[in-house]
């Protein structure tokens, strides 16, 4: 059939089942927006406040569901516009296509209204990036996009569509979805190698990180540990994917890592990082950090072996195919020696102290953790919240804990949380943020209002940018040079004022009464969690220290 | 570990950005570019990229792995000095009154190097060869008064059946 390019886009969504997508209108997208209109009964577009908003959604959108996430915007500001949300996502590769407009053809490179070079801008910061400037390379480029996109170590990829090739004509022929065929894993040899690792060592120890998640392969990783009784611990992108009370789980590892993980990590003979990517967020330092161990490496992407760290021995491949080969080849047996100095370290886990006249950070993150259920999707921003968290959030599941690991974006929750709630139904969503962030990209409530989404949002307010004040108090003699932010914001107000409902708590009862209401509403909630501005996130390895640097007080 | 100079060669989809792309890997990764030819192949749909750079061989593997990954990078290898036939163009302009212009031609004749421009005070002299031999050359020629110069970078290829085709970059894991 003959269709206009916009039309084609429509049609390619639909065909690769993309049918719920996020996006900001604006002139270099008129006749994208045109097709929508007629496709609005199959494709929900969701309007957010503002395009960065929109590109964080999708996002949230693919980390919940696995899916790729769409997000459409304008050309010039609109594109720059989603230059956060798709650097967010590069950083945690997510798979992501964002479509822009562009000016005509005919006022390309002309300083048009609104044309920037949407290709340059967002070439470092995309797997792959097209312009479309002729109609016939249209819908095998976007089919392109959601092939790379969705495939290998996945990733936002950008596609650029002029107007003009919008409002030309060519015939289409639809095509079945792009589902991701994951070569067979054939290198056998390389496979023992890993099992004759595992068999020499006396200390082994998984460390595994968003890769896992991304290749699908929790029941693997899970059916490894314990099979062969190995110890686990996991960056912020592998939260979920062991469950937190499983005994083999020792837990976050790294800069705000628990004591006993960065103590098994030191003292391990062996890694086996797995879809772990070695950042300075968890290999503080790169040439003490395992210090003691072999490192074996199981990763789909040939560029993170011997990046940052020195590797062993690597294995390059999808996790799950390769954990599939290794599962029969690994005998049955114990670490009990192993096992019970871990369980020793966890004694020395770091126990801040409750209260019932305060609230205290792990105490609000319990009580949503308990409410929220395990079924629940949890969505931070960044800072002193996120790895508060990160630290308290007991989930079971992968895609169940949602943050922006590599980028550390603040203002990221809200769209993200929108994104979520699109894509994971009747499940409950819960966006966790500081007064900082939130301050940053708070005015999606107004998407959530319209799309009437029961978005729960717990502020913790301790009107200060935590994250900075405590480095500044830790190295830079508590000289709090712009941390102090003292907005004078009223978040009930504000709440009702965008058609949102607010409460406001001071003590865990509070607390617990906000959030068993907001669990109830059928529209979206902020809850402010009121905490003293001098908390702090413990314990902390200083960048580029180890476990001899950690702070426990 | 010692720091090389290594030629790394790849074959590119013809596309325009695709010149843009490979600097822009090399720039935010922090790959040192000394130098860098783009030339048509046998294939119209393909172009053959040439950076001359330097680095251990971690940062040598880092660079295969992450050119490797570029979805327009059909294959990229290493190559070196004795295993491929590295080549350069000299264009340079020695300013010359009739009295060193046979001084100068003297020079250029034991390196096989042609005058290919002549006015009234100076000569442009053209040389083509490997970069050490261009190197030698220039070496001896500095004493005299350079006007201007260009290398055109290298451009090499494999010696032998090898043809750089498959996606070398997992061999040097």
């Amino acid at each position: 059939m003959r269709l206009t390019g916009a039309e084609i886009l429509a049609h390619i969504l639909i065909e690769q089942q993309a049918t719920t997508i996020f996006g900001y209108p604006g002139g270099s997208v008129l006749p994208i927006y045109d097709a929508l209109y007629n496709h609005r009964d199959t494709i929900t577009h969701v309007l957010t406040a503002h395009e960065q908003g929109a590109s964080h959604a999708a996002d949230g959108y693919a980390r919940a569901t696995g899916k790729t996430g769409v997000v459409v915007a304008t050309s010039g500001p609109g594109a720059t516009n989603l230059v956060t949300g798709i650097a967010t996502a590069f950083m945690d590769s997510v798979p992501m296509v964002a479509i822009t407009g562009n000016v005509g053809s005919s006022l390309i490179g002309k300083d048009s209204f609104q044309e920037v070079y949407t290709m340059g801008i967002t070439m470092p910061i995309t797997k792959h990036n097209y312009m479309v400037q002729k109609i016939e390379d249209l819908a095998p480029t976007l089919r392109a996009a959601f092939r790379i996109a969705g495939s290998g170590r996945k990733g936002p990829v950008l596609v650029d569509i002029t107007k003009d090739v919008q409002v030309a004509e060519y015939d289409f022929t639809p095509e079945p979805a792009f589902v991701e065929q994951k070569p067979p894993f054939t290198a056998d040899e390389e496979i023992w190698e890993i099992v004759r690792y595992l068999g020499r060592s006396k200390r082994p120890l998984i460390c595994f990180g968003g890769g896992v998640v991304s290749s699908g392969a929790t029941a693997e990783l899970y059916e490894l540990v314990h099979k062969a009784q190995i110890p686990a611990v996991h960056t912020i992108m592998g939260t979920g994917v062991l469950s937190w009370d499983d005994p083999l789980n020792v837990g976050l590892a790294g800069m705000h890592g628990f004591v006993s993980s960065n103590q098994a990590l030191e003292h391990a003979d062996l890694i086996l990082a797995i879809g772990f990517r070695f950042s300075d967020r968890v290999a503080l330092n790169t040439h003490k950090w395992g210090k003691r161990a072999s490192i074996v490496q199981i990763d789909i992407d040939p560029s993170e072996v011997n990046k940052n760290i020195k590797i062993d021995h690597a294995v390059v491949g999808d996790i799950q195919l390769i954990l599939q080969k290794v599962l029969p080849m690994v005998e049955k047996t114990t670490h009990p020696v192993w096992v019970n100095e871990i369980a020793e370290w966890k004694k020395e886990d770091y126990q801040p102290a409750g209260s019932n006249t305060t609230l205290k950070p792990h105490q609000v993150i319990g009580v949503i953790s308990e409410l929220a259920g395990e079924d629940a999707v949890l969505v931070t921003d960044v800072g002193q919240h996120q790895m508060w968290a990160a630290q308290y959030c007991h989930r079971t599941q992968p895609r169940s804990f949602i943050t922006s690991g590599g980028l550390g974006t603040m203002g990221f929750g809200y769209g993200a949380a929108i994104g979520a709630k699109m894509g994971v139904g009747a499940r409950r969503v819960i966006h966790i943020t500081g007064d900082g962030s939130f301050h940053m990209n708070m005015n999606e409530v107004c998407t959530a209002v319209s799309y009437n989404l029961p978005v729960v949002t717990v502020v913790l307010n301790n009107n200060v940018l935590g994250m900075v004040r405590q480095w500044q108090t830790d190295f830079y003699e508590n000289r709090y040079s712009n941390t102090t932010l003292n907005r004078k914001t009223d978040y009930v107000k504000v709440a009702e004022g965008f058609g949102a409902a607010g409460y406001r708590a001071t003590t865990l009862t509070e607390l617990r009464d906000a959030l068993e209401k907001a669990l109830l509403a059928d529209g979206p909630v902020w809850i402010e969690a009121v905490i003293d501005k001098d908390e702090r996130v413990l314990p902390m390895i200083p960048g580029g220290g180890t476990i001899d640097d950690m702070i426990v007080e | 570990m010692a720091e090389n100079k290594q030629v790394v060669s790849m074959l590119v989809d013809n596309n325009s950005g695709v010149l843009a792309r490979v600097s822009s890997l090399f720039a935010r990764k922090g790959f040192n570019i000394d130098s860098l030819t783009v030339s048509a192949t046998d294939n119209e749909a393909i172009s053959r990229i040439t950076i001359t750079t330097q680095g251990d061989t971690q940062t040598l593997s880092q660079i295969l792995s992450q050119t490797g990954k570029l979805i327009e990078v059909q294959s990229v290898v290493a190559l070196d000095g004795e295993s491929s036939i590295q080549r350069e163009l000299l264009l340079v302009k020695i300013a010359a009154d009739e009295a060193m212009r046979s001084v100068i031609r003297e020079v250029a004749d034991i390196y096989k190097a042609s005058v290919v421009d002549l006015s009234v005070d100076s000569m442009v002299v053209e040389l083509t060869g490997k970069p050490s031999k261009i190197d030698g050359f220039l070496a001896v020629i500095e004493q005299y008064e350079i006007l201007e110069m260009c290398r055109t970078g290298v451009t090499a290829l494999a010696r032998g059946n090898t043809i750089l085709g498959g996606n070398m970059a997992e061999d040097i894991l």
